[in-house]
């Protein structure tokens, strides 16, 4: 974990809410694995103070480029639409646990919204590894649905819900994910980007006696562990424990994390 | 040049310190710890404190509102893993103690006062997200003095007033807690704020209102420094608002003997250490011998 600055090479919208940004890391020597997360100061500090936490979309160890799929949810996000290529961002990281695979079998990713970002990453490094991997994706229209293309280019099989055209109710994800589960014998499930899905994924990982992970987001102000800002509620041992999401996560065991 | 500052009997060697609940030894690999002129690490409560519900935070023009809820482990396990893990630090550690009443403000400075680690205590009087709407024990001047004469019973160490600034004459609280043992002040803690989402309609943060910090403040703290400094002659510590070092020597010509960094730290991991550098730049500029030369001397325009 350090704090660098990284050279802007690429940043772009993808649709109408979305964007993705390409950083230029190779003054860095860590690699970021994915579900870790960078710490990103977004412009002028009176209007957006705090830094934004963004997960990894991809992190390229070759090129030593650093890509990421935002949202744009609010002032700091609008602001980061505005840089340009050779502009300098200011960053802390990577921060935060990723996700942790299975000895071996085929994982299934399921992500809503922005949280497909996040799983994407996951999907790359399961495909490198040569596994198999089904990805759901879920979003309000087609148009929102995000990156199916290169899900498919590295091998993943991808499935698209949307609201729009009543796919996306937990009742049909469930039926799709339970058929993956058996007919793949998937070894593990995966989730990011909506609380519904979460609840989906936990009773799924229980039930099929899956490894199970969720990764969390959380308003975060130090993103490092020290303010108590990302708090969230786990449970361990029957215990309930609120821990950090920024350093005691964002990846959680799915079966730890208590969804009300 | 000479950096040194004294807070009652303890001397630091520069008048920069974190406020605390915004430092802790995550930032060992992005700030030089060692630089610093304490250590303030997180308020300690008595017993385990889960904390307030989410969201714990949010961000506004100019700074953040807070309302944490001093999330704790308690006494036994900062004393037993907080502390011995700041051990190695060369600066001395000022402990920031928190309670829901003056008996249990009485009972950490007892257990603290046994610590050869702690150099100071920090009496937390004034966090607003404790108790209903806001209050705190620093609202009132005599349970102030009330509880800092009990503090001062239980323990010899040095003992900082953590002041609120949501009161309407500062300068009676300042002086309740300096009548009662207080060796210096740390002015102030945050403004009870609050702030809410105009398409969703919710409150920004969870706890509905919080405490406001960052560079908003910092006419206000300056305003509260210059108003305590009058009142008494305790050292102040003073915290809110400071960016960078010239916000810091602001404070020490309103009357300021050492400052915190809280919200500036999120910004800037390495801040306080870049606040020193800047304080050091302005004494060289001016040919200032000594930062406590600055103390309270500004002039009128």
């Amino acid at each position: 974990m350090k704090t660098f600055d990284a050279r802007l090479i690429a940043n772009y919208p993808v649709n109408e809410r979305y964007w993705q940004m390409t950083l230029d890391v190779s003054a860095r020597d860590t690699p970021a694995r994915p579900g870790q997360f960078f710490h990103i100061r977004c412009g002028d500090a009176w209007k957006n103070p705090l830094r934004r936490p963004l997960s990894v979309y991809n992190y390229d160890d070759e090129l030593r480029q650093l890509e990421f799929l935002y949202l744009i949810k609010g002032s700091g996000t609008e602001q980061m639409t505005r840089m340009k290529k050779g502009d300098s961002l200011n960053l802390i990281g990577p921060l935060g646990h990723g996700f942790t695979l299975p000895d071996q079998g085929p994982l299934l990713l399921a992500a809503r919204g922005v949280g497909v970002a996040t799983l994407h990453a996951l999907a790359r490094q399961a495909r490198a590894e040569k596994r198999g991997v089904h990805v759901i994706i879920s979003a309000r229209t087609p148009g929102d649905l995000l990156t199916v293309e290169a899900l498919n280019q590295i091998g993943a099989v991808v499935h698209t819900v949307t609201d729009q055209e009543g796919t996306s109710s937990t009742a049909s994800v469930r039926i799709l994910s339970e058929q993956l589960i058996r007919k793949e014998k998937m070894a593990a499930i995966y989730t990011c980007g909506s609380r519904r899905l979460s609840k989906l994924v936990q009773e799924l990982a229980v039930i099929y006696h899956l490894k199970g992970e969720l990764a969390t987001e959380a308003h975060m102000a130090c993103g490092i562990g020290d303010c108590y800002a990302c708090a969230c509620t786990v449970c361990n041992d029957n215990q309930l424990k609120t821990v950090r999401v920024c350093t005691d996560g964002p990846v959680f065991p799915i079966r730890q994390v208590v969804l009300s | 040049m000479d950096l040194s500052v004294k807070i009652g009997s303890l001397t630091l060697k520069n008048p920069v310190m974190p406020a605390s609940g915004t430092f802790g030894y995550e930032l060992a690999p992005l700030l030089d710890i060692n630089r610093l002129g304490a250590i303030v690490p997180k308020s300690i409560t008595l017993s385990a404190r889960g904390g307030n519900q989410t969201p714990r935070i949010c961000e506004v023009d100019g700074g953040m509102i807070n309302s944490i809820g001093i999330q704790s482990k308690g006494i036994d396990q900062y004393i037993a893993y907080i502390l011995p893990a700041y051990r190695h630090y060369e600066p001395p550690l000022i402990a920031s103690i928190s309670g829901e009443t003056i008996d249990e403000f009485a009972q950490l400075a007892t257990l603290l006062d046994r610590q050869a680690g702690v150099a100071a205590l920090e009496l937390n009087i004034s966090c607003p997200n404790l108790r209903d709407n806001g209050q705190a024990f620093g609202m009132s001047a005599s349970a102030t003095n009330q509880l800092l004469s009990s503090v001062r019973q239980v323990t010899d160490k040095p003992l900082i007033a953590k002041l609120t600034p949501n009161v309407t004459r500062i300068q009676d609280i300042a002086d309740a807690a300096e009548c009662g043992g207080a060796d210096a002040l740390t002015v102030a803690n945050t403004f009870l704020a609050m702030a809410i989402d105009t398409e969703s309609r919710k409150t920004r943060i969870g706890n509905i209102m919080g405490g406001l910090s960052g560079a908003a403040v910092k006419p206000l703290i300056v305003r509260l420094i210059y108003q305590v400094h009058q009142a008494t002659n305790l050292p102040i510590i003073g915290s809110g608002g400071i960016m960078n070092g010239q916000d810091a020597v602001e404070m020490f010509l309103a009357g300021a003997t050492a400052v915190q960094i809280g919200t500036a730290t999120f910004v800037q991991p390495n801040a306080m250490t870049t606040i020193i550098d800047e304080i050091i730049t302005y004494l060289e500029r001016h040919r200032i011998g000594a930062v406590t030369d600055l103390i309270g001397r500004f002039e009128l325009a």
